[in-house]
């Protein structure tokens, strides 16, 4: 959980709307093990960058990255590398 | 001064039926069951005829027809459906969802004893079953004021500072199914206490005024809108505790709109949330709900020519439930007879004598409270058993009893 104070009952609208962009909701923060790629041994087929379901495997056309802010550690991106690349590691 | 009103043989499905036909609702979605059935039965009469300009959709279950009236309330639309029994335990999910989402859609409850053994005579235990979801609810006593309510809970549900879904409860085939003379409205004099049609509240989105429906920028929505997404530890509880908040104010809405609606149609309900026959000199008050209440009412007439002390608290308001109201009617008493028409599955009480007990405990000096639960899938309850009860109860205060229960009209 966020260490910064949240606002409370009276200040936020009513029936749940959101009223945050979903940019600012970190989901990263739900993880518990972290894809770690090991540069030797990936072959860039993105693979990875095609499973993700977060999008959260970036391909700048010649690096890849995770964004581990909104990376949730599903570990599709280990499963399905042909290559083993990927561990997922205890955070 | 009361408008001009016409008279109609109706029974309380029809009665529903009219106050939804003059509300002006965009939407209905329903699916029949009895003792429900006339009331979409008529409503979907009025709209083959052309009576009513109100999208109506047929769909293939409860779970749906409430989720269809989730969908155009949140559009910003004025919201009916109508259920019983096992169709309202099939909804229960989405009952918790549109409170939630404050969405002010109006549903006719035509109690109903759930399965099983399957049976289809009246019981308040269906109700009771989403007591806790989030809506308001209203118990009424005859087709009038199925009539009436149907219409107030519209103007309840919709104020600004309430914005909370209603159930409006009538006893199955006892209101449902039975003849009455019903006053009725005219239709201009409905829609003027309505004020129009539905008008969503804004709420502050993005440093934005907008809209609380779900419209498309294209509608004028200066930004979109997302309703019922995921609502975690960090935000579910202050969205709980609005919605608490709003029960409160739930309470002044409820006695506010029976006192705007007495003045254009003459008729009223006690304060909106309890409505006493004699309590003020009453050594005993019976409580109940639903058409119960009339033949008590019968009772007592007759006792009272005894002189006999006794009177009835009707609660019209379960949730909100008004303690404040019970303690104050029943603070004189020395015995309040409890009828509950539902089950207490191991509980200490039916729903109705737990909050009523309740909301005794703090008085200084208490009256005994004692439980009688009746009626249990349609069993009768005629002015004999009312009598013999309250002859019981009188019993059991002279032996100073403190915890008397007792299943009134079962065969030991």
């Amino acid at each position: 959980m966020s260490e910064k104070k949240l606002p409370g009952w009276k200040e936020i609208p009513i029936a749940g709307v959101p009223f945050k962009s979903s940019l600012e909701y970190k989901t990263g923060d739900w993880r518990t093990f972290k894809p770690v790629r090991d540069e030797s041994k990936c072959t860039k087929c993105l693979l990875c960058w095609v499973y993700c379901p977060e999008g959260a495997i970036k391909w700048d056309g010649e690096n890849l990255t995770i964004d581990y802010d909104y990376c949730k550690g599903c570990g599709i991106c280990a499963q399905e590398c042909p290559a083993k690349a990927i561990e997922m590691v205890v955070e | 001064m009361a408008v001009q009103q016409t008279l109609m043989a109706l029974n309380g499905d029809e009665a529903v039926a009219y106050a939804v036909k003059q509300c002006d609702v965009d939407f209905v979605a329903a699916f029949p069951i009895t003792p429900q059935t006339i009331i979409v039965e008529k409503f979907s009469e009025f709209v083959a005829n052309g009576e009513v300009n109100t999208e109506f959709v047929r769909v293939e279950s409860e779970h749906s027809a409430l989720s269809a009236c989730i969908g155009a309330a949140a559009a910003g639309g004025r919201a009916f459906t109508a259920t019983a029994a096992n169709g309202l335990q099939l909804m229960n999910e989405i009952c918790y969802i549109a409170s939630s989402l404050r969405l002010p859609i109006v549903m006719a409850i035509v109690n109903r004893a759930p399965s099983g053994p399957i049976n289809i005579h009246t019981d308040h235990s269906d109700s009771m079953n989403v007591r806790d979801a989030g809506w308001i609810q209203l118990y009424t006593e005859d087709a009038q004021e199925a009539y009436d309510t149907t219409i107030q809970a519209f103007k309840i549900a919709e104020r600004h500072d309430v914005l909370l879904p209603v159930m409006v409860m009538l006893d199955g085939f006892l209101i449902s199914h039975t003849l009455q003379n019903v006053y009725l409205l005219p239709d201009e004099a409905v829609r003027e206490f309505l004020g129009g049609p539905r008008k969503p509240p804004k709420i502050k989105l993005f440093g934005r005024e907008v809209e609380l429906a779900l419209k498309t920028l294209a509608m004028g929505q200066p930004v979109p809108v997302t309703m019922g997404p995921l609502d975690l530890w960090d935000y579910y509880f202050e969205h709980k505790r609005q919605q608490f908040e709003a029960f409160k104010n739930a309470k002044k809405a409820i006695k506010e709109v029976n006192e705007e609606y007495a003045k254009i149609s003459g008729r009223k309900y006690g304060n909106g949330l309890v409505h006493p026959f004699w309590t003020e000199d009453a050594d005993i008050v019976v409580a109940c709900m639903g058409s119960t209440a009339g033949t008590v009412r019968h009772v007592l007439r007759e006792l009272r020519k005894e002189g006999e002390k006794i009177g009835l608290l009707r609660i019209r308001s379960f949730r909100p439930f008004p303690y404040e109201d019970v303690m104050e009617h029943l603070s004189g008493a020395k015995a309040v007879i409890v009828f509950d028409r539902s089950v207490d599955m191991g509980a200490q009480g039916a729903p109705l004598f737990v909050e009523i007990r309740s909301a005794l405990y703090d008085l200084d000096e208490r009256p005994f409270v004692y439980d009688y639960v009746y009626g249990l899938g349609g069993r009768d309850m005629p002015p004999s058993l009312i009598k013999a009860a309250i002859r019981d109860a009188k019993e059991a205060m002279s032996r100073k009893e403190r915890f008397v229960k007792k299943y009134w009209g079962v065969r030991e």
